[in-house]
């Protein structure tokens, strides 16, 4: 079976980010990683690989520095990675990032394309599914669990008050939530054998997209702080918070 | 301008909540408000699409758009933008939405933007970053209709006084290689007490609270007050103290009440995102320096383990009295 963990590389996932002055966040300088929740992407396809002897490819779209996500990927176990660089790409919005992994996908043979929820920085959470469609095959998303039996998959789907078993056939598309699994950490020797795995770099040419194709349909005008709230009232004494919390009750109408 | 909200509704007939703050934006926006119901119950939910402005409800109570996922809603959608060319389409962030919005982007080639807390015009809206500490004014380009994703609790849900919006049946055929992705079982939770997106209050834990027993301590406090539903922070839902379900923040919940209570959380952008526009927010911790009391209308620097049953002894006199 040969899978496809889409993953993004996101600048300093754990900090605050910073916005520059194009509006957009600030990627140099900062150290990147792998996106926290595409772990979960990798370790879903290498479980899905490792039970039924498939290949997992790990495939991003980002700025050079992306390597570092594949390169984690590969010292997880994946077998091979594909990062598509352009400069016609940054600021692109989730239509353009979709048509650009989709025409990289098509270019093989696939079974399943594995992404996450919502990345770290730009959750729009909406990408795996506009690639499902340029692709023209289904999508079984939100998966707390996942299962390949007999050329089908069998999804746990996260609902608002539990969850539905969703079954579909493949090639499919399937994001995995944080609850699927627990990544796994790369071994030295993982980390020794990801160099020597195939890596291939593509640029927009060699998926026959045009930079009109790739134009970015959403622009940032402008960013305003927020107005700063009234500062509250902050109470020193916890020996005042009983009759100051009832109060507030009160007012609000609650009690 | 044509704007349309696409409704998700229940078997009965309800409508999700997000779908009507939807309705409300859209009336100031459109000249022709519609809805787009798709799936069993969509035709009863005439009444209620009418009453928050839709003037037509375009609806199908086929089990066919709720069997499969997303693949026949997006053909039937298609379908109707290609016939009555809304320029505008609006959609919650709900799992099922969130497919047919993701796919629908694909098809039709139009932009889609996400987590837009404002919309100003047809192409123009607004995002909040960083845990709402700055607002991103985008424009939208590109063939129509845009579509956009509107965070929960935008806007608040008013009804217009309309009457019912008139249903024009959706007919349309959907192919069987769009029948693939195939809801087989559903498994529901009954939730406990009021729903947190629905509770007047909500009484947060987070990492301060030490030890997962603690959370009795705030199940006590929304006994005590009655009408309460007790939320968590990302920290102890992913340390397994707490379930999914009571997250709230950016890849959680979002909620509005009238009080909010954080207790034991630090105030991440992350977890603001989420309970920010409460209408008054209380804060307990013991760190005079966390965040989260640059939001708290009543902040309490003391020790939660403390302060807590003090405070629910307090309302339970005032309540006795
Ligand atoms: C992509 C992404 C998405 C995220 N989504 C969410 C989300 O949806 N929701 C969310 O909540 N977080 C989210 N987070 C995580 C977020 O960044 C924080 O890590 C998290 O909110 C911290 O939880 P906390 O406040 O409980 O813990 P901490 O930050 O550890 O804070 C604990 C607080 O308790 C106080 N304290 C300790 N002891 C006591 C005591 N005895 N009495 C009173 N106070 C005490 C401390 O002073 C401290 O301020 C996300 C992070 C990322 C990267
Ligand atoms: N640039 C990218 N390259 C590869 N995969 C991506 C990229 N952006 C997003 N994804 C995938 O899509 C998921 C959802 O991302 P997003 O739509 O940005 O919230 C991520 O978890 C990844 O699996």
């Amino acid at each position: 079976m040969n899978i496809i963990a889409l993953v993004k590389y996101v600048p300093n996932p754990e900090g605050t980010p910073q916005m520059g002055p194009d509006h957009r966040l600030v990627r140099e300088g900062v150290e990147g990683a792998l996106d926290p929740g595409d772990e979960h992407v990798v370790e879903a396809a290498l479980q899905l690989a490792e039970q039924s002897g498939g290949e997992v490819t790990v495939l991003s779209m980002g700025p050079e520095p992306a390597l570092a996500a594949i390169r984690r990927a590969l010292s997880m176990g994946a077998h091979k990675g594909v990062l598509i660089t352009d400069q016609a790409l940054p600021g692109a919005d989730t239509l353009v990032t979709a048509r650009v992994l989709a025409a990289a996908i098509k270019r093989g043979e696939f079974d399943l394309v594995i992404g996450g929820v919502e990345s770290t920085d730009g959750y729009t959470g909406t990408l795996p599914m506009a690639v499902a469609e340029f692709l023209a095959i289904p999508n079984a998303t939100f998966a707390r669990h996942v299962e390949v039996k007999d050329g089908s998959i069998r999804i746990e789907r996260q609902t608002e008050m539990g969850y539905d078993v969703v079954e579909c056939p493949l090639p499919a598309v399937v994001t995995v939530t944080a609850g699927a699994n627990q990544p796994r950490y790369p071994t030295l020797k993982g980390i020794m054998q990801a160099k020597q795995k195939p890596m291939e770099n593509l640029t927009l040419g060699d998926l026959g997209i045009s930079a009109e194709e790739a134009k970015a349909t959403q622009e940032v005008m402008g960013v305003e702080p927020v107005p700063a709230k009234e500062a509250g009232e902050i109470l020193e004494d916890p020996g005042e918070a009983p009759a100051k919390v009832v109060e507030l009750l009160s007012k609000a109408k609650v009690i | 301008m044509g704007v349309w909200v696409y409704a998700e509704v229940a078997d009965d007939g309800k409508v999700e909540p997000g779908a009507l703050e939807n309705l409300t934006k859209a009336r100031d926006l459109g000249t022709e408000v519609s809805a787009v119901a798709l799936g069993p119950g969509a035709t009863q939910a005439a009444a209620t699409a009418g009453e928050y402005g839709a003037q037509t409800l375009y609806a199908s109570d086929d089990s066919v758009y709720t069997d499969y996922i997303a693949q026949p809603a997006v053909h039937a959608l298609h379908e109707l933008i290609q016939q009555h060319q809304p320029e505008l389409i609006l959609f919650s962030p709900t799992y099922d939405s969130r497919d047919v919005a993701g796919r629908l982007q694909a098809r039709t080639g139009a932009t889609l933007m996400s987590n837009a807390t404002d919309i100003l015009g047809p192409d123009y809206a607004q995002t909040q970053i960083f845990g709402g500490q700055q607002i991103v004014d985008v424009t939208l380009s590109g063939p129509n209709p845009k579509l956009v994703i509107v965070r929960p609790k935008s806007f608040e849900p008013q009804p217009s006084g309309g009457g019912p919006a008139q249903v024009v049946p959706v007919e349309v055929e959907i192919p069987d290689e769009l029948k693939k992705a195939s809801r087989v079982e559903r498994h529901e939770q009954a939730a406990a007490g009021p729903k947190i997106e629905e509770a007047k209050v909500i009484i947060a834990g987070g990492r301060g609270l030490q030890q997962p027993e603690n959370f009795k301590l705030l199940e006590e406090l929304a006994g005590a007050i009655g009408s309460a539903a007790v939320g968590a922070s990302r920290a102890v839902v992913d340390a397994g103290w707490v379930p999914y379900a009571m997250q709230i923040g950016q890849t959680g919940k979002t909620v509005s009440p009238e009080v909010y209570i954080a207790v034991g959380i630090s105030g991440a952008i992350q977890h603001l995102v989420g309970m920010k526009t409460s209408k008054r927010i209380i804060a307990i911790n013991k760190d005079r320096e966390a965040p989260i009391f640059q939001y708290a209308d009543l902040g309490i620097v003391g020790d939660a383990l403390k302060v807590l049953p003090e405070i629910t002894a307090a309302i339970k006199a005032k309540k006795g009295s």
